[in-house]
């Protein structure tokens, strides 16, 4: 029983991760029905933004974290701005194309500056308590915290605030929302802010967790989390949590089960089992696409 | 000029799609508070032309003036915040929704949309929201539809949603709305619902109304002035008692089904 209680901790960790890069998928997808393949590179530079903060000015963990999500919300909504706005109607075929480039080049950059993998610093004192033979580090607790903080605010954010309701109205009607005047490019330009900002959270998140760095973890943890957001549905907020969560338990088990070579075999397989039973993800809905 | 300018003028508009001419120089003007149906045949081209004053499709040629200034430059958007709003034939809400909140973000359009005021100024930004929030109980109430101002829009019954998406243009305070067959589909007695709110918001609002109906005797009573389209062109301009005795329209329109229409 402890054993388990001790893994669906473990889980809670991982799973908040996925979760936070997972509703940055989702959020765009929603908005534009396109999938922003460059979103785990955001993640992965939110890591290394994070690691620059505390080498050139050690700043504290709050300050971090906001730092942070402020820098990698600046990057998404740039990325959107060049990359994205100007063939937002061309075939979707080109947009995710131009997506996979975007991710590439902003990897390679990372690359080029940074050829090694780089341990990031101790930004939380790690203590750790036990409790009924259950152990859980603060930083466990910090990283559960903070995602269940933010997906608390994001989800204020959609459900009451204007900027909530625009951003729901445009995933189903983009031109009307023009047509009632609301400036629809802004609202999209805030959908990146917001996607990237919780992908750059969990990109420091994930550094402060398993604290070796690389330019190769947005492709690597960024693919995962997108599987993630297909097995919930993509497109859904609660579907990119519950799928999140789903792959982060599905991962836990298996390594404790199992070799941890076969983490991303069952990763991925429980996406294909997934998708053969429930094509659109678990919550997901086919979507009626408006000429 | 000693006539009052008109609000909004077409002048020889004209809208082809590929070979199709969709739309052949038509120029028509409406004033300030009037009234002003259109009708023809299916494919006249009255969709069309409603497209290009909202600026969905820009027009092949010809210019079209709001107060003497042209707008066919203009975004959707920018038109919208010029006070011009529409209804669809196929009714376009945002189904997922609230019933309430199809209006409020209608109202919250006249607000500033920030990336980080959004996320910081709590306290402001939620007084403004208040007052969003407070104008669109105030129509819903005045729309009988306080009751389901917490329902999905999707969820309403069809001549619900109807009133629901000229509720939602409304609160766009617009001075010239545009209607895409707001009847289609009802009976008489929901016709005629439509009807008396239509006159009260021209009373209310002061709206200046433009409206595409197929359904004659209903837009015959309604509307002081009708334009009359068939095949892209305009046939006819004049009063309903003018339109009916014209012999151009009946042949073109009335003559091809009059019997359905007694």
């Amino acid at each position: 029983m402890d054993y388990f209680a001790q893994q669906a901790i473990n889980a809670l960790q991982l799973g908040s991760i996925y979760a936070l890069i997972a509703l940055g998928y989702s959020l765009v997808y929603g908005v534009l029905t396109m999938i922003n393949f460059a979103h785990g590179d955001l993640f992965m530079v939110g890591a290394f933004f994070c690691f620059l903060l505390e080498k050139m000015i050690r700043v504290p963990f709050w300050l971090a974290l906001l730092l942070t999500m402020l820098g990698t919300s600046l990057l998404g909504v740039l990325l959107e701005l060049c990359a994205y706005r100007p063939i937002r109607h061309a075939p979707r075929v080109s947009a995710m194309i131009t997506a996979l480039g975007c991710g590439l080049i902003i990897e390679n950059i990372t690359l080029a500056l940074s050829p090694y993998p780089r341990h990031m610093p101790t930004l939380i004192k790690n203590s750790i308590t036990s409790f009924h033979g259950i152990t859980i580090s603060s930083l466990q607790l910090v990283v559960i915290g903070i995602s269940l903080l933010l997906m608390i605010l994001l989800d204020f954010i959609i459900r009451f605030t204007r900027f909530g309701i625009a951003m729901r109205a445009l995933s189903s009607d983009r031109l009307m929302v023009s047509l009632l005047g609301i400036p629809a490019n802004r609202i999209i330009s805030m959908t990146f802010a917001l996607g990237a900002a919780l992908g750059g959270a969990a990109g420091l998140l994930y550094a402060l967790s398993y604290p070796v760095i690389s330019s190769s973890m947005g492709m690597l943890i960024g693919w995962k989390a997108f599987v993630a957001a297909v097995i919930g549905g993509i497109g859904n907020i609660r579907g990119a949590l519950l799928g999140a969560y789903l792959l982060g338990a599905t991962e836990i088990i298996t390594v404790s089960l199992l070799p941890s070579t076969y983490r991303d075999l069952v990763a991925y397989s429980l996406l294909l089992l997934v998708l053969v039973f429930k094509p659109y993800g678990i919550l997901g809905q086919p979507q009626v696409v408006r000429s | 000029m000693n006539f009052p300018q008109p609000l909004l003028q077409a002048c020889h508009l004209h809208k082809n799609f590929g070979g199709q001419q969709s739309i052949i120089d038509l120029s028509f003007h409406i004033n300030e508070k009037e009234c002003l149906g259109i009708i023809g045949p299916n494919g006249a081209g009255k969709t069309t032309l409603f497209n290009l004053i909202t600026g969905m499709v820009p027009a092949s040629s010809g210019i079209i003036l709001w107060q003497g200034h042209p707008i066919e430059k203009k975004s959707g958007a920018q038109l919208a915040r010029l006070g011009i709003a529409r209804t669809f034939q196929n009714i376009r809400l945002f189904k997922q929704l609230s019933v309430l909140e199809n209006i409020q973000i209608a109202y919250d359009s006249q607000l500033t949309y920030s990336v980080l005021g959004s996320l910081f100024s709590f306290s402001q930004k939620n007084l403004q929201e208040k007052k969003s929030i407070a104008a669109a109980m105030d129509l819903l109430a005045m729309f009988e539809m306080t009751d389901v101002a917490h329902e999905p829009a999707s969820s309403l019954p069809y001549g619900f949603q109807r009133r629901l998406e000229i509720a939602r243009a409304l609160a766009l305070n617009p001075r010239l709305l545009l209607l895409d067959e707001p009847v289609a589909g009802m009976n008489s007695t929901e016709a005629a619902k439509i009807m008396e709110l239509l006159r009260w918001i021209q009373k209310e609002f002061s709206s200046t109304l433009l409206i595409i109906e197929h359904h004659l005797p209903f837009i015959m009573e309604l509307c002081n002035r009708l334009l009359v389209l068939n095949f892209g062109s305009l046939i006819a301009d004049g009063a309903p008692s003018q339109i009916k005795t014209n012999p151009a329209v009946i042949s073109a329109y009335l003559g091809n089904d009059n019997d359905s229409e007694e």
